[in-house]
This record gives structure tokens, sequence and C-alpha cells, in this order.
């Protein structure tokens, strides 16, 4: 189903948390909701399951209202499925049980059927007897998952997925959530606090903070397109250069005039600040641009370099990992832009050229 | 999917919040009988009748009041010196069979007062067999059990266990800890043990002794079966001797006077309860070596008296006695299990009501819903059957007189059950709120997602998950209940003998023998839960 979230405002006790967010998630498509806690992602996605009421705007699926300021269907109603933060499995009842919770209107052995054929997709048939307690923690978000897509639902909802789980779990169980909801052609909608995840499950990804949905968009765009300096901090790494403008199509920057693949909006002259992400940054030996290399971090296949320019301002760069430089030593860089991304920088000249993420 | 005119309302919080208020509504409604006995007898305190007061004065009350100063001075010195030191033992040192010790110390809590007293008494009683042999044999006369010592022993050795098992916990979360911070100080064991297990583990120690003083306070079928009048069996008497409620009453209200500073102190001791877990790993216990055989043989002799004497005596006595134990006697075991079974199922359900409107509308309301209905608990059955007795028949009497309506209220088996149900409320409030926490919010809401609502969400979540907790608290309130005496004996419709009534009965008639076989039905079952929950727990302290 096409979810259509309009202008909409959620908060607890009267205020209002998240204010005025706007997105649409496509058939089939997995959206993301992405921010740091308390910024209200897990609220919006409780009033999308009815479990939650609106403070304002409007929720509808395929153009049917679901919730705004006159109707509140309520959430049996929905055929939305929900996955929850603590995976709520009933621990009295087997994984098949389980997962045969919500086919109550179905058949005896129809039922059995369908709930052994979502066990199947997640991989997990062989645990149908097994009690919840007795399964691991990633088996346990599988069955949810199962449990959630058994009665067909339009959409499914995620609460932090996989924030009960060992990290070295996470990304692997992401990708097999992200397989088995495309495998059924069900949409879904995940609330995370972790980029890592959001990247790895998501089409669509909302990042949310200070109040509002910041940007809604894919994952290269939030990367190599934020909208704001907020999505540029809170999506990777970087550094925050300061710029002046030189015309519409031209920035002046420390590494020299740049110019920008799309007209640039604000006035010449005026001080806007340039982001520069470390894969921009590409080391050359022969490069005539040296820098002093101010900080090191081995990540295994590559070093994250913290740079100083000669003008001051410090840049990352990152390296593969054979490309061994200490502190203090001068290496080479040169830019490798396919975007020019300035910010407004009023107000904000004390900490610019600092470095974001 | 078209939505039909009820689901266009717009609701803050879908679908709980009718239900909630009538859960709230009902919830205030059962506080009720639990403010009755209190207001009642409260108010006989505040406004004294002169002339029975003046009486009680002169002839009831010194006796009384002394009787119980003594008793509950003695009983709290004996308990807090055997708790505290089998709970040393068995937390700080290590010896011959500790952790079977450190369960079977637990059960004694199973036997009520009267039980240790009616075996006590044939034990050691001038006429018994061991007196018998130990006066003609080597010429030792045993001292007189049938007085005030004798009386502390049996209440001592029944009610030491809220000592122990408060101690037992403090000296094992933080007592030990506190001690290896003061050996590493230089402090030698002894005065390690002095210095800083004991006053850390002190105020926990106090709450365990007031514990122990409100049960004494309490206590009516131990005191009763000595002859040792205290207000308990003064009220009983007033009530039953000279048919007088209103000097019952008042005898009531002056009781309430020891316990409201009993309370007092109890939340005075409770607040210098802060609790700072030092570490979670165990410490290391002491071994003591040879010496722990020591230790072994004193805890024998604890569970040897409290336990094992007792029931062999009694099963001894109730063995000589099963062919006198007709067709009365197992009226009266019908009617302990019906009484009880009903008691469990009202209470259990009552317990319910007030954990789920508390978990449903959160805030000040319930709180007080939760305080009120628990208080009964701290209530002494004497009080409370006096309490509640008076204002119900003077009701009835009421209606009587206006409406010509008989409610039949006083002495019928339903205010027996609500007199039993203010009592063993707590009782079965502790599981059963502790079962709700099980049904976290995620559940309701991951059913309701899945369209399972209503009466079906109920079997299919609620029920199965609050089974085990329902049960408990049904089996705990079922054995207070049948072990439960003033309240019955003072309450019961006519024709209702218990196996407690009875031991009354044939206490007060000096058949010692006799009340040993529903005595010993009384401490089998009552062993039954304590045996359950504490092996549950693990016996791991």
């Amino acid at each position: 189903m096409r979810l259509e979230i309009d202008n909409a405002t959620v908060g607890y006790d009267g205020r209002p948390v998240l204010a005025g967010a706007t997105l649409g998630l496509e058939q089939g498509e997995i959206g993301c909701l992405l921010g740091p806690s308390g910024a209200g992602k897990t609220t919006l996605l409780r009033a999308v399951a009815g479990f939650e009421p609106l403070m304002g705007g409007r929720i509808s699926a395929n153009g049917e209202v679901l919730v705004d300021g006159r109707i509140h269907l309520p959430p049996e109603r929905r055929r939305i499925g929900m996955v929850f933060q603590d995976h709520a499995l009933l621990p009295h009842l087997s994984v098949l049980d389980n997962v045969r919770f919500g086919l109550f209107r179905e058949p005896r052995r129809k039922a059995e059927a369908r709930a052994r054929e979502v066990l199947d997709l997640v991989g997990l048939a062989d645990a149908a007897d097994r009690l919840p307690h007795q399964i691991s923690g990633g088996q346990q978000q599988r069955v949810a998952l199962a449990r959630a897509l058994a009665p067909q639902p339009r959409l499914v909802l995620l609460d932090e997925p996989f924030s009960s789980l060992d990290p070295d779990l996470r990304e692997r169980l992401a990708v097999q959530v992200r397989e088995a909801l495309k495998a059924t052609g069900v949409g879904a909608l995940m609330v995370t606090h972790s980029q890592a995840e959001a990247f790895a499950m998501a089409d669509r990804i909302g990042v949310i903070g200070e109040g509002r949905l910041q940007q809604w968009a894919s994952a290269y765009d939030l990367y190599h397109l934020p909208a704001n300096r907020f999505v540029a901090g809170f999506v990777g790494e970087g550094a925050l250069l300061p710029a002046t403008v030189v015309d519409d199509w031209h920035v002046d920057t420390p590494f020299g005039v740049l110019s920008a693949d799309h007209r640039l909006p604000d006035p010449p002259g005026t001080a806007v600040e340039m982001l520069l992400r470390p894969d921009d940054v590409i080391h050359d030996d022969d490069a005539p641009l040296q820098v002093e290399v101010v900080r090191r971090h081995f990540r295994g296949a590559d070093f994250l370099y913290t740079l100083r320019l000669a003008s001051g301002e410090l840049v990352q760069a990152l390296v593969p990992s054979h490309h061994d430089h200490a502190r203090g030593q001068l290496i080479g860089i040169r830019l490798d832009l396919e975007h020019v991304i300035v910010f407004d920088r009023a107000g904000r000249d004390e900490d610019s050229g600092s470095l974001i993420g | 999917m078209q939505a039909t005119a009820e689901h266009l309302i717009r609701q803050d919080r879908p679908a709980t919040a009718g239900a909630a208020r009538w859960w709230v509504w009902l919830a205030v409604l059962l506080t009720l009988p639990s403010l009755i006995p209190l207001l009642a007898t409260a108010g006989a305190l505040l406004r004294p009748d002169a002339e029975i007061i003046g009486h009680l004065w002169r002839y009831v009350l010194p006796q009384v009041a002394g009787n119980t100063f003594w008793l509950l001075l003695w009983v709290g010195a004996g308990t807090a010196v055997l708790g505290t030191a089998l709970a040393a033992l068995v937390s700080l040192c290590e010896f011959p069979g500790r952790r079977l010790f450190a369960w079977l110390l637990v059960l004694p809590l199973a036997m009520p007062g009267y039980v240790l007293a009616v075996a006590f008494i044939g034990l050691f009683d001038y006429s018994s067999p061991l007196a018998g042999w130990l006066r003609d044999g080597i010429g030792w006369q045993l001292p007189e059990i049938r007085s005030r010592a004798g009386l502390v022993a049996v209440l001592t050795l029944t009610l030491y266990p809220y000592v122990y098992l408060v101690a037992r916990e403090a000296f094992a979360s933080q007592g030990a800890r506190a001690m290896e911070a003061a050996r590493a100080l230089g402090m030698g064991p002894w005065r390690a043990f002095w210095r800083a297990s004991v006053p850390m583990a002190r105020p926990w120690i106090a709450g365990g002794v007031l514990l122990v003083l409100m049960e004494t306070l309490a206590d009516f079928g131990a005191v009763s079966a000595f002859n040792y009048d205290t207000f308990a069996t003064a009220i009983y008497k007033a009530w039953f001797g000279l048919f007088s409620t209103d000097t019952a009453l008042q005898i009531a209200g002056v009781m309430l006077l020891v316990l409201l500073a009993l309370v007092g102190m109890e939340v005075v001791t409770r607040r210098r309860q802060a609790f700072t877990a030092i570490g979670t790993a165990p410490a290391a216990r002491r071994p003591l070596g040879r010496r722990g055989w020591w230790a072994t043989a004193a805890c024998s002799l604890v569970v040897l008296l409290a336990l094992l004497l007792p029931l062999g005596q009694l099963g001894w006595y109730a063995s000589g006695h099963l062919a006198d134990h007709d067709t009365r006697y197992f009226a009266s075991i019908r009617n302990a299990l019906s009484l009880s079974a009903m008691a469990a199922a009202l209470t259990t359900a009552a317990a319910f009501v007030i954990a789920l409107a508390a978990r449903e509308r959160p805030g000040p309301l319930t709180t007080t819903t939760t305080r009120i209905t628990t208080l009964g608990y701290g209530l002494p059955g004497s009080l409370l059957a006096i309490g509640l007795y008076v204002p119900v028949a003077s009701f009835s009497t009421w209606v009587f007189e206006r409406h010509g309506i008989e409610l039949l209220l006083e002495g019928g088996l339903l205010l027996l059950l609500v007199a039993y149900g203010i009592r063993f409320l707590a009782v079965a409030h502790a599981p059963v709120s502790g079962g709700l926490l099980r049904i976290r919010p995620s559940l309701v809401e991951a059913s309701r997602s899945m369209g399972v609502t209503g009466a079906r969400q109920l079997c299919r979540v609620h029920w199965p998950l609050l089974r085990g907790s329902f049960a408990t608290a049904a089996l705990l309130v079922f054995v207070d209940t049948m072990k439960e005496m003033p309240i019955t004996l003072m309450m019961r419709p006519f024709g209702w003998d218990t196996l407690a009534t009875r031991v009354f009965e044939l206490t007060s008639e000096g058949e010692y023998a006799r009340a040993a076989l529903p005595s010993l039905a009384i401490a089998l079952v009552g062993l039954v839960p304590v045996i359950a929950l504490t092996r549950r727990r693990g016996n791991a302290a």
C-alpha cells in the first residue's frame, strides 16, 4: 500500500515532540525513520499503527484516511503489522502458535500452513515447536517479523527491531529482514537510531531531529546531498570549511575556487560553509597540496586521517590502509568532488571549519 | 476498508480508557470494607464510653496491658537474638549442612503459634511422658511449661523466621561485603562483624522484629492455649463471656493504640533502610573448620525444637486419638476446606481488581486504594472481627427498624468471607500485581495490531500469563484462612466449626492430646506453600 503522512504532529502530554512531518512511502518500499532518541520517531510510528493519537495532520493508506482530526481508525482495523522493540512474543505459546496468533479467523489447517510458510520465509521452519525463551534473540526477532507478516498486512512497522541484539548480529539480521520483506512485497517503516541499520535496510530514510523531519531521501542522497547541517552531521562524517560565494556557480574555498553542479541559492559574497566528506579527499603523493597528519584512526580496510590545511582548517580523508603515515608527517591530497554542498553560515562563525559526524 | 461510525470517534487512549474507569471505581468500592474496622475501632478510641472504660481500667486493662507488654518485650528480644544469630551463621559462615539449614530454618514460618503451643504443652507438661521420665529417671523437675516463659519460647520459635529472613538478606547483600572491607582495614572477624555487618543490617533486623511484635500482638491461639490474657483474648472474653460487644470494641480501641505505635516505629525504621548493594558477587563465607560442627548443632537444635519434635509429638498424640475423631472431625475439615476455598477465590478476585486498577490508571487515587486494601494484613484478627461486626450489626438493626427488612449480615457466611478478604488481601495482592507486570504493554498492542481484542485477548493473552500468579495467590490465602483462628471463632455462622476452632475448643477444655490431630492437619497444610515458594526461589542464600 502507499502510506502518506501529511503534516503530522505527535507528542506526549499535550506537548508536541515532532511537528509537521510529511513523507510518502510507495507500495513495497522500505522506509526508515532515523534520529537520536527522544526525537519522536517511535511516537510517529505508533501513530501510524494507531497506538498514539495525532496532534495534527493526517495519515492515510492508499488514499483512505487512517487518522486525522476527526477519524481514528483503531489499530486492529488498520491491517498494519508491527514488530516491537522487545519482540512482544507471547511466552506461553510456541513459535508456531505465536506466528499463528493473528490468523484466528482462518480455518485451523489453513492458518497452520500459512504460519509454516512465513516461518520458512524467515528461515525458522525448524524452530516451530520451541518456546520463545528457548531461542536466541535474533531468532525471536525473526519470529516477531513472521508473526507480523502472517496475516498479510498492508504494511509492517518495526520499532527499533535490532536494538536488543548483539552489535555483530544487527547488520546481518538487517539484511535478512530486508530480504524477507522484499520477498513478500510488503512495504515497511522502521525506526532506528543507528545509521548502519538504516543504510542496510531502507530504500528511503527520514532523518528526524530538533522536532522535525529534516529530510526524507535515499541513503545516497542523505550522505551526498544533505539538506542542511543537521543531516550532514547526523549522517556520516566530514568537515565544514569556511567558504564564500563568488557567483551563482562558483564558491571560493581553502582549496581554491570550485565550480558547483547546481545553481547556488545565496547571493555573491555570502559567507557559507562547504561540506567535505572523507571520501571527497583523495590521498595522492604526487599532489602539490601538502597537509599535515593530525590524527589517525586505523579502521582495518582504511585509515581515517584528520589533516590540517596550511590555512589551519581540519579535514578528514579516507585512505586505503597500506598508506601508513605518522602523525606530523606531510602528505599530498587532492579533491574529488561530485557535488558542492554549501550551508548558510549565518550566526555560526566561531565553529565553522569544524569536524562533524 | 470501511470504518464504521463507532470507530470514527476520536479517542486519546484507544480502547482501554473506558474499561479502566470501571476497574478504578470497583477498586474504590473495595476499600470500604477495609475502612470499616479501622474507623470503628478508631471511633471507639476517640469517643470512649466512660462507664465501660472505667470498668476496664479497674479490672481488665492493667493485667492485659502488662501481659501484652512483657510478652512483646521478651518475644521481641528472643526473635531478635535467635533470628540474627542464625542469619549470621548461615550467610557469613561455612559449616556442614549450611545450605540445607538455610532453607529448613524458614519452615517454622508455616506453623501457627497455637500448633506449636499444643505440641509443647503435650511434650513438656507435668503429666507428659518426657517430664515423667526425667522426674523418675534422673530426678530432674522440668520447669512449668504453662508459664510466660513457655509462651515466649513457643512464640519465639514460630516467629523468629521473620527476623531470620530479613537479616539473612541484609547480611548476604551487603553485610558480607562490608565485613570484607572491614577485614581489609585490619579488623579481626569478630570486630568486623560487630562494627560493620551488624550496624548495616540493623534497620532490617529492627523491621523484622517489628513484624514479630505485630504478630505477637495479634496472636490469639497460642496465648489462649497458655491461658495468658492479652488484648486479643480480652476482646473475645468481653464479646463471648460478657456478651458486651461495646466493651470488646473499647478494648479493640486501646489495642489499636498499641498497633499504631508499632506501625509508627516500623515506618521510622523503614526510612533508615537505605539500600546500597555493594557489588553483586556474593562475598566468600568464613569457613569455621572443626568449630563448624557447633554451628550445625545449634541449627539442628532450632529445627528440632521448632519443627521436628512438635510434628513428631503431634503425630504420636494424634495416632493415639484417631478413634475419637469421628464425623465431627470430618465436618470440621470439610468446613475449613470450603471456607478457605471461598476466601481464596474471593480475595484473589478482589486483589486482581485492585492491581488492575492501579496498573491501568496509575496515580494517587489507585495508590491510595492499594494502600488501604492491603492495610488489613496488619490488623489483629480479634480487632478486625469486632470492628467489622459492630458497625454491620447496627446497620442491620437500623435497616430492620426503618424498613422491616432482615439483612442477616451479622453472623452470616458473607461477612466472615469479607473479614477474611480484608485480612488477607495483601497476601493475594503481591503475586497478582507481580503477575500483571508480565503483561507488558507491547504484548497487548501486538495482539491488538493482529486484530485480537476483547474477550479473545483476555483468554489468549492475559489469562495464560496470569494463571500461575492467581494459583499462588489463591494457595497462600487458602492456607492462611485455614490457619486463621480469631476471626473464624468470632464470626463463623452457627455450625461452621473448622479445624482451628476445634483446636481452640479442645485446648480451652484442657484436652491437649485430642487437639493434636487438627493441629497436625493445619501444620501439614501450612507447610505446603512455604516449601513450594522457598524451593522455587532456590536455597542459595
